[in-house]
């Protein structure tokens, strides 16, 4: 130990890095529990855009035309809703307890076609997880005879083969499955009509004092198109309720099971039209900004759940640069410090990574060595001249301007529109380069200019790496709190007194001796 | 080509980053960089405290002194025009004689007037300095190196770099210009680095670029056999200046001129690590053997801590305990 102090410096530091790694990580962890931000860019996470269309025929009168619209359930949450139609009025209303988008239009005749859209939030929970939905006010139905008698048998076979509501229903769905028919049911189906089951099987639950109506859902699946609503039937025992497939369903169960109308209700209403259609295309996007759901849900955070998403857009995308920073000075940190490459200015790198990522690596590669290439070449001259520093620096700053905006010119003449990137690069930033690798040209020679210039486009490429990785993006963006981990990580590699990796081969000529 | 990081510490080899925590941060008190890093300061300073330095011919402080430096050279045949914040010899032009009106570098190249005056101009706009600060040239008179050393330097005298720590020389290397080095003596750009017993200056090893070399590799000069005349006298200018700063862990760097015998050239308040190879050795068992030493050593005069260095890092000593520490 050759400093009395220096116990009681690294006890403090590695104080100040575990109290900022737990509390970047609590943080994060926050984040992740609480607010359902996912570690992994889009994982488990999806977006749906459901596009409804409607289709009917007016009759040359006023118009009004209420569709139900989904709400925020258990599984799903209510992104962004939109709607397309010319000439219509169009507002989102509540109509009782029920969202609705209604259109309404003085008059109109033909063939008319309404478009709604919605995204909404898959979220990572099971997809048949119910929200509490009330139910429904009780609808008894009256039979005629002998329909009432078939419904009684019907039902009293089922009770006494079932414990509660919900194997009751699945009792009587057994017994009105095709091929499984007896006479009462065939009976009671043929009146009823074979599209209505559901509403049969409702009536009959309702008839014995429980809770069910027809609800209507979509099987949500990528890239399908005119889809139709499926008839559901839902059963509620209590606060609890289920909600059953009728009969052989084309669709895959396990694709997740969106309801469109979670209750009983209207789903489509034409006033002044005839012919009504609905039919549903569906697309499916996975989630690698997790901000875009976070700013569209409006999260009401406390100040634990404090995040970039609270700012406005404009600004959100400021941060996402800026926020990437410190992954970068992270980068220049590892590489000086473990391994020992030399860097012409310390942060400069990071700057032309920044560059890199406007530019994509190629482009921006190329561009730089052209720039800073022509640049040394003018510098060269330049210092034959006999300037003033900062009247010299001055004019490799107009220099490189100009080299720029001839490259820009000359690659979009030529067609190479991917030239016009080059103005991404820092000016000065590069004005700088040329100065200093000028002066490192003069004092050193060209071999320290291609070791420096090597090793900063070698860490300016491991930070355009670093940075546009998607995870990294995303945990930047989304959990501040690692930035406290990125100090503490930074703050561990600046007490780090180990060899640098390019020391093992600076004292290689000891080798001989180390015996 | 590489060693192992167990070699390495076996040898006690110092690192960069080893050197930046423990030894600049830990010795070294960022208010007194200004006092090395400033070569007319230092230059004040060891004057205070009886080490003797270069003469200084005149310093140019402004844009506007420039005007006159013609006639203010004339009286000098040759001269050494510095940065006073340079670092790592950079922007120091030797001018050995003049010719008519031209003035000649030490490998013969001419330079007119002008490119004087631009070369002190650039000094002026900090283009040598730290930071790119505005800067003070300064003009020293030129070193006459011992004849002996004629064959052991090209263009430049060899100078000789102790490293002191907490006021104790610690090890000692000289360094010789080569035709690679364009006549400057830093090692990464090709001086050779010629390690040196603190004992009493003989010659341990030498290198240029890190590698072994047993010659000057222009003038074939054979390396081992230098000898070092007022070796203690060295030693004890070092371990002076490094009081006279306050800084614990510094570079002296100092001639031997002909006529005015050693003199310090400046002060390294971030000496580096390739004194190590041209020693084969590392400073790290040499530091722990000082820091065992009991506090009222610390507070000796220059020369009987030059005394007890030589005693308890002497050759045989440390490298005794380093090879059974290493088996």
């Amino acid at each position: 130990m050759r400093h009395t102090s220096t116990g009681v410096r690294r006890f403090s530091l590695f104080a100040i890095v575990g109290l900022l790694t737990t509390l970047g990580l609590g943080q994060a962890m926050h984040r992740h529990y609480v607010y359902g931000v996912p570690w992994v860019p889009g994982s488990e996470k999806f977006i749906w855009s459901i596009e409804a269309r409607i289709e009917f025929t007016a009759r040359g009168e006023p118009v009004t035309v209420k569709l139900r619209r989904p709400s925020d359930q258990a599984a799903f949450s209510v992104l962004d809703e939109s709607g397309a139609s010319p000439g219509y009025g169009l507002s989102f209303l509540q109509v009782g307890s029920q969202p609705t988008a209604q259109w309404s239009i003085r008059e109109a005749s033909g063939r008319q076609l309404l478009y709604y859209r919605v995204k909404l939030l898959q979220r990572d929970r099971d997809a048949s997880d119910l929200d509490a939905a009330p139910p429904p006010p009780l609808r008894v139905p009256s039979w005629e005879e002998p329909y009432a008698t078939a419904a009684r048998t019907v039902l009293g076979q089922a009770v006494s083969l079932s414990a509660d509501p919900f194997s009751l229903t699945r009792q009587l769905l057994q017994q009105f499955r095709a091929g499984d028919r007896a006479q009462n049911e065939q009976l009671l189906l043929d009146v009823a009509g074979e599209e209505n089951l559901p509403r049969l099987i409702a009536d009959m639950l309702q008839s014995r004092g429980i809770p069910a109506a027809v609800v209507y859902g979509l099987r949500l699946e990528d890239g399908r198109r005119r889809q139709k609503l499926k008839p559901l039937l839902r059963v509620w025992s209590g606060d609890d309720s289920e909600v059953f497939p009728i009969v052989a369903e084309s669709t895959d169960p396990q694709l997740p099971l969106m309801l469109w109308q979670p209750t009983r209700g209207y789903v489509l209403e034409v006033n002044g039209g005839s012919r009504s259609n609905l039919s549903f295309s569906m697309l499916r996007s996975a989630i690698t900004n997790y901000g875009q759901v976070a700013s569209s849900l409006g999260e009401t955070e406390d100040w634990l759940g404090f995040s970039i998403h609270a700012l406005p857009i404009e600004e959100q995308a400021i941060f996402k640069t800026i926020l990437l920073l410190p992954v970068g000075a992270l980068v220049v940190c590892l590489l000086r410090i473990l391994v020992g490459l030399r860097t012409s200015g310390t942060f400069m790198p990071v700057l032309i990574a920044l560059a890199f990522i406007q530019t994509s690596l190629v482009t921006g590669l190329i561009g730089f060595l052209l720039v800073v290439a022509v640049g040394l070449m003018i510098r060269s001259y330049m210092s034959h001249l006999n300037l003033l520093l900062v009247a010299r620096i001055s004019a490799v700053i107009i220099t490189v301007i100009t080299i720029i905006a001839f490259f820009s010119i000359f690659s979009y003449r030529v067609g190479l529109t991917e030239g016009l990137k080059i103005t991404f690069f820092p000016m000065i930033i590069l004005s700088w380069t040329v100065e200093r690798m000028s002066i490192l040209w003069e004092e050193e020679g060209w071999k320290e200019v291609a070791v420096q210039g090597f090793g900063s486009l070698l860490t300016a490429v491991v930070a355009y790496l670093a940075m546009t990785n998607p995870l990294v993006r995303h945990l930047s963006f989304n959990f501040i709190g690692l930035q406290f981990v990125a100090l503490a990580l930074i703050m561990l590699l600046g007490s780090y007194t180990g060899y640098r990796l390019l020391e093992l081969r600076r004292f290689s000529s000891l080798t001989d001796h180390a015996r | 080509m590489a060693i192992s990081r167990k070699h390495l510490k076996a040898l006690g080899i110092v690192g960069m980053n080893d050197r930046n925590i423990n030894l600049i941060t830990a010795y070294n008190p960022r208010h007194l960089f200004p006092l090395v890093d400033n070569k007319l300061r230092t230059k004040l300073l060891a004057s205070e405290h009886g080490v003797a330095t270069p003469a200084l011919l005149g310093a140019l402080h402004t844009q506007h002194d420039l005007k006159s430096l013609a006639e203010f050279l004339e009286p000098h045949a040759g001269f050494a025009m510095k940065p006073a914040k340079g670092s790592g010899g950079k922007g120091i032009l030797v001018i050995a004689s003049s010719r008519d009106e031209f003035f000649l570098k030490a490998n013969g190249a001419e330079l007119a007037i002008d490119d004087i005056r631009r070369h002190a101009s650039n000094i002026l706009a900090g283009l040598f300095s730290l930071g790119g600060k505005p800067d003070v040239t300064i003009v020293e008179e030129l070193i006459r190196p011992d004849p002996a050393y004629k064959e052991l330097s090209v263009e430049g005298v060899p100078d000789i770099r102790v490293i002191v720590y907490r006021g104790f020389p610690l090890m000692a290397m000289m360094r010789l210009s080569t035709r690679a080095s364009d006549g400057k003596a830093n090692l990464h750009q090709g001086a050779v680095g010629l390690g040196l017993a603190l004992t009493d200056g003989s010659p341990v090893n030498a290198i240029q670029f890190d590698r072994n070399v047993r010659e000057h590799p222009d003038t074939g000069a054979d390396l081992m056999s230098v000898r070092i005349p007022h070796w203690t006298g060295l030693l004890e200018i070092a371990a002076r200046a490094a009081d006279a700063t306050g800084l614990g862990y510094i570079g002296a760097d100092m001639v031997i001129d002909r006529d005015k015998g050693p003199l310090l050239l400046e002060l390294n308040a971030r000496p580096g690590l390739a004194i190590q190879i041209a020693n084969c050795a590392g400073l790290a068992p040499r530091l722990r053997a000082i820091d065992k030493l009991p506090p009222r050593c610390f507070r000796e005069s220059p020369q009987q801590r030059v005394r007890r260095a030589i005693e308890i890092l002497g050759e045989g000593q440390l490298n005794l305990k380093l090879r059974t520490g290493s088996d």
